[in-house]
């Protein structure tokens, strides 16, 4: 059962060329949404076919993978699509942002800066920004075409109207390169920043939705906002439990029914590169605190 | 008469050489005016440089309507080998192809007359792929736009000499325009339609 039955990174030829046009166009024409012909995928739709197609078709046998789900290299959508471009592929794979070439990624930007050598590809579900706004894929295309926006100021006033803020905290709608708005994948507001500017190629898959989107390297990326209430990143106000990190995404873990509660990084990798450099929180495992007690006796 | 044994090959390993070349074309157009090296080789035939030629084997195929200028028109073994190995149906109309492959950049055709996209399908345009001398010396040019980080510098011997000007209509047009890939034997540098070129003179 070794010899396998499939092509190199499960596609055909023909739909990676297909899917490989797409990217290009989208590259081309930052954050607009390129229609193309999404396949079926060994995974259900909501599972990432969008991000695996795009990094099928870009995958080479040199490259080494990183697959993230909400920051963490070891829950079940990242394993198996780690797994399944190991077998299929037979590439490397790693944990590590740093070594990895290109990362597949749903729901977060790694904390570790990226470089010029990564390409990062996002799982995407909805990819329209207006679509809650507006349902007809005829009107929001339109939309598009005039950069008739408007409506979205309004969704972002109306969170004021009603909550004094702006409650959008996920999928914060962004302006590129001052033309297309774009839905940036429901990663949190947190890392909207992270994409402007990036030195990273940034590639947008949506599998059920049949769109290819991109951020080319060194783009302006705007997350809208007004005046007199700017766009502000969210966290948490607390420390990490496990590596003390003050600046990066918390996840809330609760640790028992009487209210009790942990706030631990949601990028894995950085969290346990800072605990393995020494850095400690106050929940920390039993050999971190050891090692800070031995310091701190001498 | 030329029978298909007499063709020029294609690609050796053709999943990883056209995986190969795609990643140097979308470094080149994430990357504007960087210029990327196409390694995995395949026989060239006619007027047809290397890098067109595995640019044409990665990314043509039944779906892309191609325009071919006349210096590549002209030549039997190109038709003959893209037809045979991309299988692209080669059309007379510039503003319905997909891909037009210019061997001659000086008889280079008013750059509207190819397809531009729509406002609503900007997407639907023609990626114009035009063979030039070089892309290492040559006159200088700086380009700024999205996937250049401040300023990009070019050296380049290009035929037309006002392809770039030619080009400043992509500014007024966006998102509607042209994107165009320059190739020099195994060299390769994209000039999307977000790029604006200026000479830095000689």
């Amino acid at each position: 059962m070794n010899a396998p039955a499939y092509n190199f990174a499960y596609l055909d030829e023909q739909t990676k060329r297909m899917i490989r046009r797409a990217i290009l166009k989208a590259i081309a024409i930052p954050g607009y949404q390129v229609p193309f012909a999404s396949r079926e995928m060994p995974m259900p739709y909501g599972w990432g076919t969008g991000g695996v197609q795009v990094t099928a078709a870009i995958l080479g046998p040199q490259d080494v993978l990183k697959v993230i789900d909400q920051g963490s290299d070891d829950t079940t959508n990242a394993i198996s699509i780690r797994k399944f471009f190991a077998k299929t592929a037979g590439v490397a794979t790693t944990t590590a942002t740093d070594e990895a070439t290109v990362i597949q990624t749903r729901h977060r930007i790694p904390e570790t800066a990226l470089n010029e050598n990564q390409v990062l590809v996002y799982q995407v579900p909805i990819p329209e920004p207006l679509r809650f706004l507006e349902p007809r894929e005829t009107e929001t295309r339109r939309m598009h075409a005039l950069a008739e926006y408007g409506l979205m100021h309004v969704k972002l006033y109306e969170d004021i109207a009603r909550f004094g803020h702006i409650a959008t905290a996920y999928a914060y709608p962004v302006k590129v390169n001052a033309r297309y708005v774009m839905d940036p994948s429901p990663t949190p507001k947190f890392d909207n920043p992270k994409m402007d500017n990036s030195p990273a190629l940034q590639l947008f898959g949506a599998g059920r939705e049949k769109r290819i989107y991109a951020i080319p390297p060194y783009t302006q990326v705007v997350s809208l906002d007004f005046e007199d209430h700017p766009f502000e990143p969210y966290r948490f106000n607390a420390p990490c439990a496990l590596c003390g990190a003050e600046n990066s995404y918390l996840d809330e873990i609760i640790t028992d029914d009487k209210g009790g509660r942990m706030f631990v990084c949601s990028d894995t990798d950085y969290c346990e590169g800072r605990q393995a450099a020494g850095h400690h929180g106050s929940l920390s495992a039993a050999p971190y605190k050891e090692k800070a007690q031995e310091a701190s006796n001498g | 008469m030329t029978t298909i044994a007499e063709l020029p090959p294609g690609f050796a390993d053709k999943v990883l050489s056209a995986q190969s070349t795609f990643r140097s074309v979308m470094d080149a157009m994430a990357r504007p005016g960087s210029v990327q090296r196409i390694v995995p080789m395949a026989g060239t035939p006619g007027p047809m440089m290397r890098g067109t030629a595995a640019i044409a084997l990665t990314l043509f195929d039944h779906d892309t309507p191609l325009w071919l200028d006349a210096r590549m028109a002209e030549s039997s073994d190109v038709v003959k080998w893209l037809k045979f190995h991309t299988g692209a149906p080669v059309v007379r109309d510039c503003s319905i192809a997909s891909f037009a492959v210019i061997g001659d950049g000086a008889a280079l055709p008013p750059l509207d007359r190819f397809a531009l996209g729509t406002s609503e399908y900007p997407d639907r345009s023609t990626t114009v792929i035009v063979q030039v001398d070089s892309l290492v010396s040559g006159r200088g040019f700086e380009l700024r736009g999205p996937g250049i980080d401040g300023v990009a510098t070019l050296q380049a011997s290009v035929k037309p000499f006002d392809l770039f000007e030619r080009l400043h209509m992509n500014e007024a047009l966006f998102p509607r325009g042209i994107d165009v890939v320059l190739v020099a034997d195994d060299a390769v540098v994209a000039i999307p339609r977000t790029t604006r070129v200026v000479s830095k003179g000689s």
